[in-house]
């Protein structure tokens, strides 16, 4: 039980870190990235090049890779977001360009390292475990949890306390007024998606150590894992991603410990399902949804 | 050119002519949809409950191909209904992310379904497709899509894309139209599995996954979804050319694989990002171009 329980967290917080950018553009943007799932996978790969071939401790990596993420978040709102904004059907659109870079990203991808897994070279993470209670816990799930916990408290301070967090949010509500007001919206959109893109990009970085496996299609399953937790959650809500995230982590443990491994899947999708009809604006989301 | 190597060229070809027909029929699986304004992101469970009813049916009955096809054309607009009635009230990005919850939850109800063989799912399908009957299926879909252009069900489900509360006003049953064009599309979908299914000899989980239906989406989207027959311009155009880049990533040096999905995005992001009407477009544009330049050079 304890063991699940950890084993869930460590997992959940995975899916908090990647559905929080998710859920940090679509609150911005009312458009949902679906190359989020690109830089995630992308990312992941920059770390490994860094660890293989410049031989970086992976501590030094991470940071590396996550800035790149988010330069790269902001190449993708250049050419698949900005161009799109004030067209009438944008939001369709902005879907489908995203899939495209996506596209294009995997592509470079299989080009330069082909379809096979690659993995970290032994010794680049602690492998050694402890004993908690009645649980085995690896210094790797304890670095996890603990990083993604700190990028959490870090984006709440940045939303919450800072001038830029102040803008985003404040685009999030209207960017028309907020314009007005006087501050630059493709700025601050830009930003949001180097925000969310760093996010997204830690994810695949620590999914790539916990399941030692960077692969160019590792992005698929978890971007698809990624919209059940935001719905989940409810669409926009910062809280409600993360709270969603551990929420999906746990119940696909508990699936797997109670039901079996093959039906690990239809619960994450079951519970969006059943989310969306009975309750669109999840568990947090705000009370009247424009969309839904 | 001899008989002789047209019979070669068709040997080579017929596939890739039996799958734009396949895809055309996606695609316009997809558009159905779209054409009241609704992104359903579900077709690929259609196609797989289309594709597994036709194949049971020919393992276990001794009934003929058509009635089997017919029964994979009803059956996935009878599950339509019952899913579009509470699904359809969502909008947009929401109507998206549920269909792809829906669609993801069949997949893997087949992937765990003992009876169809699971994950493996069914070999050794007779094959009883021959492309004339994937392009009469085509030809049906495009009828019935031209039928409905211009009727008033056509003029309904404009109206209804272009702003649903407006047409709700003017007394059109927007919910009602919304369903009838998922089962419509669901429909399509269904037959375009199992004439798949029969076509290459297996049905199996895996075809009908996510990717599958990024894929319609991407041909409806490139074709063009302003006029009916955009989609299966979309999917002739995208399926035939990785057959022609196959000769050129063998000149350039390239692997075919990646090559492809690179020329795919490229070209889905500047078909987004210039020609939002799709590639269908295309005539239609020239002809308004030269007329312009004809008219300043008269000017």
């Amino acid at each position: 039980m304890g063991q699940q329980i950890v084993n869930g967290l460590f997992l959940g917080s995975i899916y908090a870190l990647f559905a929080l950018g998710y859920t940090l553009v679509f609150g911005v943007l009312d458009i949902l990235n679906l190359a989020h799932q690109a830089v995630f996978m992308i990312c992941a790969y920059a770390a490994l090049v860094l660890v293989v071939h410049l031989h970086m401790p992976i501590f030094a990596a991470l940071p590396v890779a996550v800035l790149a993420g988010g330069l790269l978040g902001m190449v993708v709102d250049r050419i698949a977001f900005r161009p799109l904004r004030g067209r009438s059907d944008s939001n369709i659109a902005g879907l489908i360009s995203s899939i495209a870079l996506a596209t294009i990203l995997e592509a470079a991808v299989l080009q330069f390292f082909g379809p096979d897994v690659e993995r970290f070279p032994f010794g680049t993470v602690p492998t050694r475990s402890i004993q908690i209670g009645g649980a085995v816990v690896s210094e790797l799930q304890i670095v996890i949890i603990a990083i993604a916990v700190a990028m959490l408290l870090g984006l709440t301070w940045l939303l919450r306390r800072t001038r830029l967090g102040r803008r985003i949010r404040a685009v999030a509500e209207s960017p028309k007024a907020a314009r007005v007001l006087g501050v630059d919206v493709d700025r601050i959109i830009s930003a949001s998606f180097f925000v969310s893109s760093a996010l997204g990009a830690a994810a695949g970085v620590l999914f790539g150590l916990a399941f030692n496996n960077v692969a160019p299609d590792m992005g698929r399953s978890v971007e698809l894992k990624g919209l059940a937790v935001i719905v989940l959650g409810g669409m926009g809500s910062m809280p409600g991603a993360a709270l969603a995230g551990v929420a999906l982590g746990l119940l696909e443990v508990f699936t797997v410990a109670w039901i079996g491994s093959s039906y690990r899947d239809a619960v994450a999708f079951g519970v969006l399902f059943l989310v969306l009809v009975l309750r669109p604006r999840g568990l947090l989301g705000p009370a009247a949804l424009r969309e839904a | 050119m001899s008989l002789e190597s047209l019979q070669d060229l068709w040997l080579t070809y017929q596939s890739t002519v039996a799958f734009i027909g396949l895809n055309g029929l996606l695609a316009l699986s997809v558009y159905t949809t779209l054409s009241c304004g609704q992104l359903s992101l579900a077709q690929a469970a259609f196609m797989a409950i289309g594709a597994y009813a036709s194949a049971i049916l020919t393992f276990h009955s001794g009934l003929p191909f058509a009635v089997n096809l017919a029964a994979a054309t009803l059956l996935p607009a009878l599950v339509a209904v019952p899913l579009g009635l509470p699904v359809l009230r969502l909008k947009g990005v929401f109507l998206a992310i549920a269909t792809i919850g829906f669609g993801e939850v069949v997949r893997i109800f087949f992937v765990n379904l003992d009876y169809t063989n699971g994950a493996l799912g069914l070999t050794a399908v007779p094959q009883r497709t021959s492309i004339w009957m994937i392009y009469a299926a085509l030809s049906a879909a495009l009828f019935v899509l031209w039928r409905i252009r211009g009727s008033r069900a056509g003029y309904a489900l404009e109206a209804i894309r272009e702003d649903e509360p407006a047409a709700r006003t003017m007394g059109i049953h927007a919910a009602r139209y919304k369903l009838a064009m998922l089962a419509l599309g669901a429909s399509f979908a269904g037959l375009a599995g199992a004439l798949e299914a029969h076509y290459t000899y297996m049905v199996s989980p895996s075809t009908y996954s996510f990717t599958r239906v990024v894929d319609m989406l991407v041909y409806a989207v490139v074709g063009g979804t302003s006029v009916f027959y955009g989609p299966v311009v979309g999917a002739t155009f995208l399926t035939a050319l990785p057959e022609i880049l196959r000769e050129i990533s063998a000149r350039v040096g390239l692997a075919p694989g990646p090559l492809r999905l690179f020329v795919n995005g490229a070209v889905l992001l500047l078909v987004i990002l210039f020609l939002p009407e799709g590639i269908s477009s295309l005539p239609r544009r020239v002809r308004a171009w030269l007329r312009s330049r004809r008219e300043a050079h008269a000017a």
